[in-house]
């Protein structure tokens, strides 16, 4: 295969595999009979189109920021992690614990609670596996997969027989006390927002944890451990890195940051648990951090891109007769395409790389 | 428990225990020749909508079976054309498959049928109805083995029946014909068969799509015979503890065979809440639960094949 230029590795290949995936579902949409114009139109007006669409799409970006990140960890440790959902739901259920029963005088100390309570709780729900994987040699990527089941089997009992109030029917738990503020309620950005949207300041906190996770990865000894690790664990071993640690290290943090997600939707959106509250956003991790490069940077980037999808697939649902589950279409041609693909794409560039001759 | 009650549970063990042994040998074939296949899931979905909606339309079983196999050949084919032809990540495209198939089932099936991501219900020749074995209720006189004969072997589907001689046909070929041996050897060490003058990416093709075949089949048994129509997310993780089976196999049919089993008890007591005396939901757990306990702790060493997940790289 002949050698392409970092530059064209790095912006072109994705750019490419998304243009494919985005034939490709416009060859679905054709396919159902549909207008593939009036869904890419109205993805753009419903998500990008107003303050209250940005509101959603910056919303639902704060998720997949963290989720991305999550599976950006554990790629570098050479890990799938596909226990982003489960992990995510254990956070929320960490929030819901750290908010019901303790009396938070104020919304930043809450917060501060949170971001522990849900970061603890998940990281748990990764390590489990990393521990698994480490010393009984289980499969990670299926013990996650059995962790995401187990995780929802736990919120459901938790919500039915545990922490639902008497009286009420809907399997969730009481409102929280304490909520934290909406862009909408943040001076000056008001003026942008003037209707209640569901994005809030864990917008900012999911950047803050992007410079974290890059600073962690390429600046400190564990980082350079765990990438060490993740490149090849014979030679990790050999200079002394110790593989369960590291594992289980790696797990726990990328867990933590899908836990950390939940501070987004349970503490900030809807202020309360509900029954299956990451809505598939552990899974869009795994596309978002494979079209990002598992780069942080580029998780911010694609998590931007997977809102966009994610509130314009909505807005497809309520306007068009096109089914939502087009969204869950496009997360598999992207990670198809991005993460499976890219050899084919790295080919087809490699015709228009060709060495220089030397006359 | 009686013995009454227990003949249910065995009787429920192997119906679900049937999508499992499909699952498992196809994953089976597939990583023997060295491709992981995380995608076994969604084969048996594409394949389970496939067949659920050509049953209906036309009113056959058989059709059906036919459809599914053929939409999950569609699928072991884009597998094999990521993971073995431009030798990307098998783990990543077996995701990317199965988000794939969770999706434009539902798609279609919304678009097609306008039934909530469902199928029409399916009845008579549309299902694989109940075989009666010879002397099913003759021998049910018999104590003991009699009713066992009657209830736990008898009165299944023709596909299970398949799926039990599905069994030692994959035994034969891997280790009786040539096509095994070499099969077996892609899996090992592709440069030695490569050295041979065997194409490697001819040989892993042909374990892909038999993998591919095998899942239509669980698929079709899902949406034809276990239940009478497709549902959204129906497979229910069955591809996922399908391929934990096949780690506690050892990668031997054979082995499959008991630990598919084993995992379809599983399944059959979370289905009986009168003699497991759990919550609810921990029961539905339960099986995730064992399986996670299983692949931790009674395993053994399970050597998986030695280039499994390696695509191969011939030199130049």
């Amino acid at each position: 295969m002949r050698q392409i230029p970092r530059w064209a590795d790095v912006v072109l290949v994705p750019l490419i595999s998304l243009v494919l995936a985005a034939i490709c579902a416009t060859l679905v949409i054709l396919a159902i009979g549909q207008d593939p114009w009036e869904a890419i139109t109205t993805m753009v007006t419903g998500a990008l189109g107003s303050a209250y669409g940005w509101g959603y799409t910056l919303y639902y970006t704060t998720s997949f920021i963290f989720t991305g990140l999550a599976v950006t960890m554990a790629f570098h440790a050479g890990l799938f992690n596909i226990g982003g959902e489960g992990q995510a739901q254990l956070g929320g259920l960490g929030i819901a614990l750290a908010l019901l029963f303790i009396p938070w005088p104020h919304w930043t100390v809450a917060l501060l609670a949170a971001i522990i309570a849900s970061a603890a709780s998940g990281a748990l729900w990764g390590a489990i596996p990393g521990w698994l994987q480490a010393k009984r040699g289980s499969h990670i990527v299926i013990t996650t997969i059995m962790f995401n089941y187990i995780a929802y089997a736990l919120i459901v009992w938790m919500l039915v027989d545990v922490l639902r109030p008497a009286g009420q029917a809907e399997p969730a738990t009481a409102r929280f006390g304490l909520g934290i503020p909406a862009l909408s309620d943040i001076p000056g950005l008001n003026l942008v927002f003037t209707d209640a949207v569901p994005a809030n300041i864990s917008l900012f906190l999911a950047l803050i944890a992007c410079v974290g996770v890059w600073a962690l990865l390429w600046r400190t000894p564990l980082g350079y451990e765990i990438r060490a690790f993740g490149k090849s664990e014979p030679a990790a071993r050999y200079a002394g890195i110790r593989p369960v640690r590291t594992v289980m290290i790696a797990m726990a943090l990328s867990g933590a940051l899908a836990g950390m997600m939940s501070i987004n939707n349970v503490m900030g959106e809807s202020g309360r648990l509900l029954q299956n509250s990451s809505e598939g956003a552990g899974f869009i991790g795994i596309a978002v951090a494979l079209m990002g490069r598992n780069h942080p940077f580029g998780v911010v980037l694609s998590a931007l891109l997977f809102g966009f999808l994610y509130q314009g697939g909505a807005e497809l649902g309520l306007w068009t007769s096109i089914p939502i589950d087009l969204r869950v279409v496009v997360q598999g041609l992207v990670i198809l395409f991005t993460g499976a693909l890219d050899h084919m794409v790295r080919m087809m560039l490699g015709v228009f790389f060709r060495p220089r001759k030397v006359a | 428990m009686d013995y009454a009650t227990l003949l249910q549970i065995l009787d429920s063990t192997v119906r679900l225990a049937v999508p499992l042994l499909l699952a498992c040998l196809a994953g089976l074939w597939s990583e023997r020749a060295g491709v992981f296949d995380i995608g076994l899931e969604g084969k048996m979905l594409v394949a389970a909508f496939a067949s659920g909606a050509v049953a209906f339309l036309t009113g056959s079983a058989w059709a059906g079976l036919l459809a599914g196999i053929g939409a999950a050949l569609v699928w072991a084919l884009l597998h094999g054309l990521a993971s073995i032809t431009f030798r990307g990540n098998q783990l990543i495209s077996g995701v990317a498959l199965n988000f794939l198939a969770s999706g434009i089932t539902v798609l279609v099936a919304q678009t097609a049928f306008q039934q909530g991501g469902r199928t029409p219900s399916l009845s008579g020749e549309a299902r694989f109805n109940e075989l009666t074995l010879p002397l099913a209720e003759t021998a049910r006189g018999v104590p003991v083995i009699g009713p066992l004969y009657a209830d736990v072997i008898s009165g299944h589907p023709i596909l299970t029946y398949l799926a039990v001689l599905a069994v030692p046909l994959t035994w034969w070929v891997l280790y009786r014909t040539r096509f095994g041996l070499r099969l077996r050897a892609v899996g090992e060490n592709p440069a030695a068969v490569d050295t041979a003058g065997v194409s490697v990416a001819r040989m892993r093709f042909s374990a892909v799509l038999i993998t591919g075949v095998l899942c239509g089949i669980a698929g079709a048994y899902l949406a034809t015979a276990l239940q009478a129509g497709f549902g959204r997310e129906m497979t229910a993780g069955r591809g996922y503890i399908a391929l934990a089976a096949l780690i506690f196999a050892k990668w031997r049919p054979w082995g499959a065979l008991w630990a598919t089993l084993l995992f379809g008890f599983f399944q059959a007591i979370a289905l009986r809440p009168d003699v497991v005396p759990i919550p609810v939901p921990a029961l539905e757990a339960l099986p995730y639960v064992l399986t996670v306990l299983v692949l931790a702790g009674f395993v053994g060493k399970a050597i998986p094949p030695r280039a499994g997940g390696e695509p191969y790289v011939k030199e130049r």
